[in-house]
């Protein structure tokens, strides 16, 4: 028996012994839905994809845009429809083959194809053609000034991988369809998957071969990512010194960390806004005095001081600041305000009330549940009567997206900070190509247009006069009620040398050890 | 009434100070759970009545921005602990109750069916119940609420849920009490009074239910009192885990389930109180059926 206990010891201090110094221990509330890179236009899900597949450009940390497999990028001077991306010399995929033009006109296409959720990225785009091996011409319909703008979380993939493993295309997950690449990578990033257990543990080891091995600090040799949804376990997992890095500490516990020997928290705005979304077609929300009125019976600043404690910055639009378009007045919210609330609901002809449901994610923004719950005493006294349907993302996701929710939550981070992306996705009827997030059912024509003329808008003074028109229009319908931005808090070992990025999206190749 | 007070169990219950102390705690919770929308200062599952302003206050101190107090302070949502406590400790006995009723007719049945008619019958009851004791109770009680929580409608999932808990809760805790009456009736059917019964012609049915039965309950009431308890507990796990009780309608585990995630930066009332009034409730409801097991069993005399 004590034999027995001796080698059990032993044991575990060979494993702890294993993990040196640079491995990295991360952990977050939720994991990534799917490892295929187009799948899912989603925060953690590109989180973890940053990590083993690139883009062609990305941004910094100040949120300029530097090369990554694209060295340069100009639109032609004769044809100003058309982008030239110059590539990569010697870049290699994790399973060694070369990466060259085929593969970026493979990924473009692929992210444009059925079952994406990056096409409104592109819906811009008119072709994608190799020029030569290294060379790529993006083709718009209209000269699109901002086009490499959308290319930051645009994953590139192997061609020849994708038609050996069947996976030509992404696949759906609202339909719950699954494909070789949901779980198998081959990327050029930094880091090779070694194993991945869903919601449980996934893990990385650096990429030998990898093309940024001197430009980048790299210090990372390995990535152990575990999802923690319990806001407890995590802090206590980091206090513990169980994982080394922390994407959302709980508000709750910032000082309890903070004030901890050998831990760090680092703050920063996050380009990320919340709200809620109502059916405006089906329902009594599709009263527009209805959504006024819940509009005006959330308390916003009580949301901030309890719930988030002062982490959050309220808002009137779904539009964090860090975006062309964002402007102090439009981000002014309305005062909180029962009374007036209960008068137009008497108005739209609901004294009495109805009875709605809140779909609600628990494992994705801050406090997500305890918002929503919150927002359920504040919709109950001016006699809406909401049913919380709390779920993980996972489930959370496809419900919002698929349109059957008359009320739901979803928060929504701008990489390209250009307004046009949130119109794209949450503005936009819903079609084939466009407005894939926009399960509201908000349908204006003359809006629709005004969107897509911005692709091709090359005076920016009208552009910015276009946006402005269309936040008047967004505003007007009142089909999302936005509540605040986020504020990001990662907490770390304080030995750790790591900048947060206003995405949330950490970059394990930039983080280096005091 | 003469007769139970004159009643050696009732002898026996007046010097045992533990089952005395036992009933008083669980009759007191109880009378609370029943009497909460009297005895409470607010009703907990009236949203339009919670004030978020009135959050983390901690007990017995004025809230910083409304000025209000609460014995027991108040939740993440303003919600008055004291409030929450009753009306979850409602649920929370609501569903035991219920739950054991469940699984003790259920078992009950079973028992009496496989003990009497045996055979064929006899080996499929039992094995299902062997099957099922591989599995710890809880799990199979998770295994169902998913599988019911699957098959309803979203719109009625919320309001089935305290149902759907009972139902788990029922089905997963039978087994006990149809082993017990199993081998109390395979040794009750041998008997004269049965080989009576059965020659003035009364049916199956009759002999088990009116003849059977009562001499076989008095194990049954020890078991029933145990598996209680477990469902009480099994409610709070189930609750705790995030597949009970919603949290607008917070039972005790999704009272410590709230709590939990506030233990760290110090409001640690959230998490005390329920787990304390958990606690207390548990540990009386076991140390009562402890208590009867000892007394109705003979043996141990």
């Amino acid at each position: 028996m004590f034999h027995k206990l001796l080698l059990t010891a032993a044991a575990i201090a060979a494993s702890t012994v294993t993990v040196s110094a640079e491995t990295i221990r991360w952990a977050r509330a939720g994991d990534s839905i799917t490892m295929d890179p187009h799948a899912q236009n989603e925060g953690a899900t590109h989180a973890l994809a940053h990590q083993i597949y690139d883009t062609l450009l990305q941004r910094d940390m100040s949120g300029s845009i530097i090369p990554s497999l694209a060295l340069n990028w100009e639109a032609l001077a004769d044809n100003p429809n058309i982008w030239r991306l110059k590539l990569r010399e010697g870049v290699t995929f994790h399973d060694g083959s070369a990466f060259d033009s085929e593969d970026v006109v493979f990924s473009l296409n692929r992210a444009m194809a059925d079952g994406s959720e990056m096409k409104e990225l592109l819906s811009s785009v008119k072709d994608v053609r190799a020029f030569d091996a290294l060379t790529v011409d993006i083709e718009t319909n209209g000269a699109n000034p901002l086009l490499v703008n959308n290319l930051t979380n645009m994953f590139m993939m192997d061609k020849g991988w994708a038609t050996a493993n069947d996976v030509l295309t992404p696949h759906d997950v609202a339909k719950n369809e699954t494909n070789f690449a949901t779980m198998n990578t081959n990327g050029t990033g930094a880091f090779v998957l070694v194993s991945r257990s869903v919601d449980e543990k996934t893990v990385l080891t650096a990429n030998p071969n990898y093309w940024g091995k001197d430009i980048y600090p790299n210090k990372v040799t390995d990535i152990i990512y575990t999802p923690i949804q319990s806001a407890a376990t995590r802090v206590a997992a980091l206090l513990s010194g169980e994982v080394d890095i922390i994407q959302d500490v709980p508000v709750q516990d910032l000082n309890r960390v903070s004030s901890t020997d050998g831990l760090a928290v680092a703050t920063a705005a996050q380009n990320r806004v919340v709200f809620f979304g109502l059916d405006t077609v089906e329902g009594p929300t599709s009263n527009l005095k209805v959504r006024q009125a819940m509009n005006i019976a959330i308390n916003r600043d009580a949301i901030k001081k309890i719930v988030m404690r002062e982490q959050s910055d309220p808002t009137g639009v779904i539009m964090p600041p860090f975006v062309n378009g964002w402007t102090e007045e439009l981000n002014q919210y309305p005062d909180y305000n029962v009374d007036a609330a209960k008068a137009l609901m008497s108005e739209a002809g609901f004294a009495n009330g109805f009875d709605i449901t809140l779909n609600c994610p628990n494992d994705r923004y801050v406090n997500d549940e305890a918002i929503c719950q919150a927002a359920v005493g504040m919709m109950a006294r001016i006699g809406v009567n909401v049913t919380l349907d709390a779920k993980p993302k996972a489930q959370h996701f496809p419900i919002a997206k698929g349109g059957d929710a008359d009320f739901y939550m979803l928060g929504w981070g701008v990489p390209t900070f250009d307004s046009h992306y949130i119109f794209n996705y949450l503005v936009h009827t819903q079609t084939d190509k466009r407005g894939s997030w926009n399960p509201t059912g908000y349908s204006n024509a003359d809006v629709d247009a005004m969107i897509v003329s911005l692709e091709s808008e090359t005076n920016l003074a009208a552009r910015d006069a276009t946006i402005a028109k269309i936040w008047a229009a967004v505003q007007d319908a009142q089909m999302y009620l936005p509540i605040h931005n986020q504020v990001l808090n990662w907490g770390m070992k304080s030995n750790i040398n790591f900048d947060v990025q206003p995405e949330d999206q950490p970059h394990f190749q930039f983080l280096t050890f005091n | 009434m003469n007769r139970f007070l004159d009643s050696d169990f009732f002898h026996d219950f007046l010097r045992a100070p533990v089952a005395l102390i036992s009933f008083c705690v669980v009759l007191i919770l109880i009378l609370s759970a029943v009497f909460a929308q009297f005895i409470a200062p607010t009703n907990p599952f009236d949203p339009a009545s919670l004030e978020l302003m009135n959050g983390f206050t901690p007990p017995l101190e004025a809230n910083m921005f409304t000025g209000e107090v609460f014995l027991l302070g108040t939740d993440d949502q303003g919600r008055d602990l004291f409030s929450a406590i009753l009306y979850g400790l409602r649920i929370s006995l609501f569903v035991g109750l219920m739950a054991v009723t469940l699984a003790m007719v259920l078992g009950v049945m079973l028992g009496l069916i496989a003990g009497y008619v045996g055979g064929w019958l006899d080996n499929l009851i039992m094995r299902l119940a062997d099957i099922q004791m591989t599995f710890p109770s809880i799990l199979i009680a998770m295994l169902i609420f998913g599988v019911a929580r699957g098959l309803l409608p979203p719109e009625l999932r919320y309001e089935m849920a305290i149902t759907v808990l009972i139902i788990s809760i029922g089905l997963s805790e039978w087994v006990p009490f149809a082993r017990t009456v199993r081998g109390s009736t395979m040794v009750e059917k041998e008997k004269e009074y049965i080989a009576a019964a059965r020659l003035i012609g009364l049916n199956r049915w009759q002999i088990m239910i009116r003849h059977i039965l009562p001499n076989v309950l008095g194990p049954v009431l020890v078991i029933a009192t145990i598996t209680f308890a477990l469902a009480i507990i099994a409610e709070a796990t189930l609750s705790f885990l995030g597949v009970g009780a919603p949290r607008t309608e917070p039972s005790l585990g999704t009272l410590i389930r709230v709590g939990q995630d506030y233990l760290f930066s110090g409001e640690w009332w959230i998490l005390l109180f329920p787990a304390l009034t958990l606690l207390a409730l548990a540990l009386a409801v076991n140390l009562l059926g402890d208590w009867l097991r000892d007394t109705l069993n003979p043996r141990l005399k």
